[in-house]
C-alpha cells in the first residue's frame, strides 16, 4: 500500500446496500457528516455503487466563475446525463466531482459534493482516496503509451496500490469484458495499447477505469472522439455498467443523453436549469431555456 | 476571367527567382567545405596514425624513439565522461522533474529555469576555472589535480544541457496521460515515476547522450584539473589523461610524430563522439515509432 493513505477508515455501508461490503477498501479519512441523506434509492440497487450528492457547488477558474450555485444529487446505480452548449460548466461540475480540478492551475471549487455520507471536500480526505473510489473516463482516449493492452488495465490496480483480490490475470480479464473488449483483444494482451482503434482506446480506458472497482464512473464526453459505431458501444456499455456502478455522463450529444440516462441535467451559464427524468426534459420540460436547448433553438 | 487571360510569369522575376536560388546554394556549398575539409584531414592524418598499439600503449614521453599511443587518454576520457554523467543527469533529470512536475509557474521555478539558461551560456573554461579555484587550490581529498574534479567541471558543463533536454521531454508528455494516472487514484510520485518518466525516457536519454558527446570532447574545463599524465589511471583521485588534453599537448611538440598522434587521438574523439550521438539518434528514432 502507498504511505499517503495510512490513517484510513472503513466508509460505513449505506444501509440500503444490498450485499457484500465493497470489494474495493475505501480510503476515504472520516470526514462523515452525520444526519446528510447523501443517496437517492435507485430503482436498481447496484452491488457496490454509491450516490453522490452536490450541494451548492461553486467553482473557479482564476476570476472566471464557471459554475454558479450547483445542487445535484447522482443517484446510486443510475446514469445522470449533463447536457448544455459549450462553456456551460458540465465538466466543470464532473471534475470537481472526483477533485480533478485541483490539477488544472488557477482552478478552485467550493461547496460541498457528498459521497454517500463522506464529504469529499474535508480536509482530512485524501484525494487520492477520491479519485480511487470515483473512477473517470476522458474526453480523449488516453491509455498510457509505454504499456501494453494488459498493463493498461493492471495499471490502475498496480499503481494505484490497491490490494489484489484474485490473480491479476483474472482481474483484468473481468475488467476487460466488462468494458466488452475482452473478444478483441484476448490474443494481444502483450500489444501496447495505443495500437487499438479510438474505440477500442475508450473502452480500454473504461476497463481501466472499472479495474480498481470504483463505487462511481465521472465519463466525460466519452464519445466525441469516437465514430458513429463505436459510440453506440460506448452506449451498450454503459446501460450495462449502470448495473454495478453510477454514473455521472457529460455529453454534447442529446440523443445519447436519451439513449442513455435515467436523469438529465440541463446546465446553462455555470448554472443548474432543471434535472428531471430524461423523458420528461426531452418531451415536456418545466423551463423553456431546456425547451429550446433540446428542440435545437440554440447551443 | 478565362485562363487564356492569365499573364504569363514575367522574365524578370523567373531571372529573380533562378539568382535567388543560385545564391542559397552557394552559401550551402561554402558551409560545407570546411566540414568536409576537417573530415577528410581528420581521416587522411589520423588513420595514418592509427595501429593497434596505438590504442593499446600508453604515451612514452619520448621525443625519439617510441613515443607510445594514446590508451591512458582513452581510458581517461571514458572515466572522466562516465563519473561526470554519474553527477550530472540524475541531479539534471531531478531538476527538470521539478521544474515541470512540482515547481510549475511559480517564481523559484522560473528563477532556477532562468540560471539554467545563463549556465548554457557559460563558456566551458570558466567551469574548469571554478573547479581548479575551488577544489584543485585547496587541495580537496589530499589530491591537487585529480580525474574527479575534471568529471564535476564536465559535469558542470553537462548539467544545463541535460536539464534542459529533459524538461523539453517532460513537457511534450501529454497532460491527459497525467489526468489518466491521477484519475484512478495513483498518487502523484507514482504517477511521475511510473508514468511520465518512463513516456519521456527516449528524449530525456537522448538529450543526455548529447551532453556526453559535447563533455567528451570539451579541453579548457580538464586542462587545469585533471591536467595530462602519461600513464593510465583508474586512480580518480589522481591525474588522469584525457583525449583533448592531450591532442592539446602533442599538437604544441616539435615532433612530427606527435604532432601525427594529436591526429590520430582527434579521429578517435571525433569517432567516439558520433557513436554516442548515433546512439543518440537510434534512441530518438526507436521512441518515434510508438
Amino acid at each position: 500500500m502507498n504511505p499517503e493513505t495510512e490513517n484510513v477508515t472503513e466508509i460505513p455501508e449505506s444501509t440500503d446496500s444490498s450485499s457484500s461490503p465493497s470489494p474495493i477498501r475505501s480510503t476515504l479519512g472520516g470526514a462523515t457528516q452525520d444526519g446528510a441523506t447523501a443517496t437517492v434509492a435507485g430503482e436498481t440497487p447496484a452491488s457496490h455503487a454509491k450516490g453522490i450528492t452536490i450541494t451548492g457547488l461553486n467553482a473557479w477558474y482564476g476570476s472566471q466563475h464557471s459554475v454558479r450555485d450547483f445542487t445535484l444529487p447522482v443517484a446510486r446505480g443510475q446514469v445522470t446525463a449533463l447536457i448544455g452548449p459549450s462553456g456551460s460548466g458540465k465538466s466543470t461540475v464532473v471534475r470537481c466531482i472526483n477533485r480533478m480540478h485541483e490539477e488544472i492551475p488557477g482552478a478552485r471549487a467550493e461547496g460541498s459534493v457528498m459521497l454517500d455520507d463522506v464529504d469529499l471536500y474535508g480536509s482530512s480526505v485524501d484525494v487520492v482516496a477520491v479519485r480511487r473510489a470515483i473512477g473517470m473516463v476522458f474526453q480523449k482516449p488516453n491509455p498510457f503509451p509505454t504499456f501494453s493492452i494488459f498493463d493498461n488495465v493492471a495499471a490502475g490496480i498496480k499503481l494505484a496500490g490497491g490490494k489484489g483480490e484474485g490473480n491479476m490475470r483474472d482481474r483484468v480479464e473481468k475488467s476487460l469484458r466488462g468494458a466488452a473488449l475482452w473478444d478483441e483483444v484476448k490474443d494481444r494482451l502483450g500489444e501496447p495499447g495505443i495500437g487499438l482503434s479510438g474505440g477500442q482506446q475508450q473502452r480500454l480506458c473504461i476497463a481501466r477505469a472499472i479495474a480498481v472497482e470504483p463505487d462511481v464512473i465521472l465519463m466525460d464526453e466519452p464519445c466525441s472522439a469516437l465514430d458513429p459505431g463505436a459510440t453506440l458501444k460506448i452506449e451498450d456499455l454503459v446501460h450495462e455498467l449502470k448495473k454495478d456502478y453510477t454514473i455521472a455522463i457529460v455529453t454534447h450529444n442529446m440523443q445519447q443523453a436519451a439513449r442513455v440516462a435515467d436523469t438529465t441535467c440541463f446546465m446553462l451559464d455555470g448554472q443548474l436549469v432543471e434535472h428531471a427524468p430524461t423523458e420528461k426534459i426531452f418531451s415536456n420540460p418545466d423551463d423553456s431555456r431546456t425547451e429550446e436547448y433540446v428542440t435545437g433553438k440554440f447551443g | 476571367m478565362s485562363i487564356e487571360t492569365l499573364p504569363r510569369i514575367a522574365a524578370r522575376r523567373r531571372r529573380t527567382d533562378q539568382i535567388m536560388r543560385g545564391l542559397v546554394g552557394l552559401g550551402t556549398l561554402i558551409a560545407l567545405v570546411p566540414l568536409v575539409l576537417v573530415i577528410y584531414y581528420l581521416l587522411k592524418r589520423g588513420l595514418g596514425a592509427w595501429s593497434a598499439d596505438f590504442f593499446t600503449t600508453d604515451p612514452t614521453g619520448n621525443f625519439i624513439g617510441d613515443q607510445g599511443g594514446i590508451k591512458s587518454a582513452l581510458l581517461g576520457t571514458i572515466e572522466i565522461v562516465l563519473l561526470a554523467s554519474a553527477l550530472a543527469i540524475p541531479i539534471g533529470v531531478s531538476v527538470a522533474l521539478y521544474l515541470v512536475e512540482f515547481g510549475k509557474r511559480s517564481r523559484f521555478a522560473a528563477t532556477v529555469r532562468y540560471f539554467v539558461d545563463v549556465m548554457t551560456g557559460v563558456p566551458s573554461i570558466v567551469f574548469g576555472l571554478f573547479i581548479y579555484v575551488t577544489l584543485v587550490l585547496n587541495g580537496w581529498l589530499g589530491s591537487s589535480f585529480a580525474g574527479w574534479k575534471g568529471a564535476v567541471a564536465l559535469g558542470l558543463l553537462m548539467l544545463p544541457v541535460v536539464t534542459r533536454a529533459a524538461e523539453v521531454a517532460l513537457v511534450l508528455v501529454p497532460q491527459s496521460l497525467r489526468e489518466a494516472a491521477l484519475a484512478l487514484g495513483v498518487p502523484r510520485y507514482r504517477v511521475v515515476l511510473r508514468v511520465v518518466l518512463p513516456t519521456a525516457l527516449p528524449g530525456i536519454l537522448t538529450g543526455a547522450l548529447l551532453a556526453v558527446a559535447r563533455a567528451a570532447g570539451e579541453t579548457a574545463p580538464l586542462l587545469f584539473t585533471a591536467t595530462i599524465v602519461k600513464d593510465t589511471s583508474f586512480n580518480l583521485n589522481g591525474p588522469m589523461n584525457s583525449l583533448p588534453v592531450q591532442i592539446f599537448n602533442d599538437l604544441q611538440q616539435p615532433s612530427d610524430a606527435l604532432v601525427n598522434r594529436a591526429w590520430g587521438a582527434a579521429l578517435t574523439l571525433v569517432a567516439m563522439i558520433l557513436i554516442t550521438s548515433l546512439l543518440a539518434r537510434l534512441v530518438a528514432k526507436r521512441s518515434a515509432i510508438r
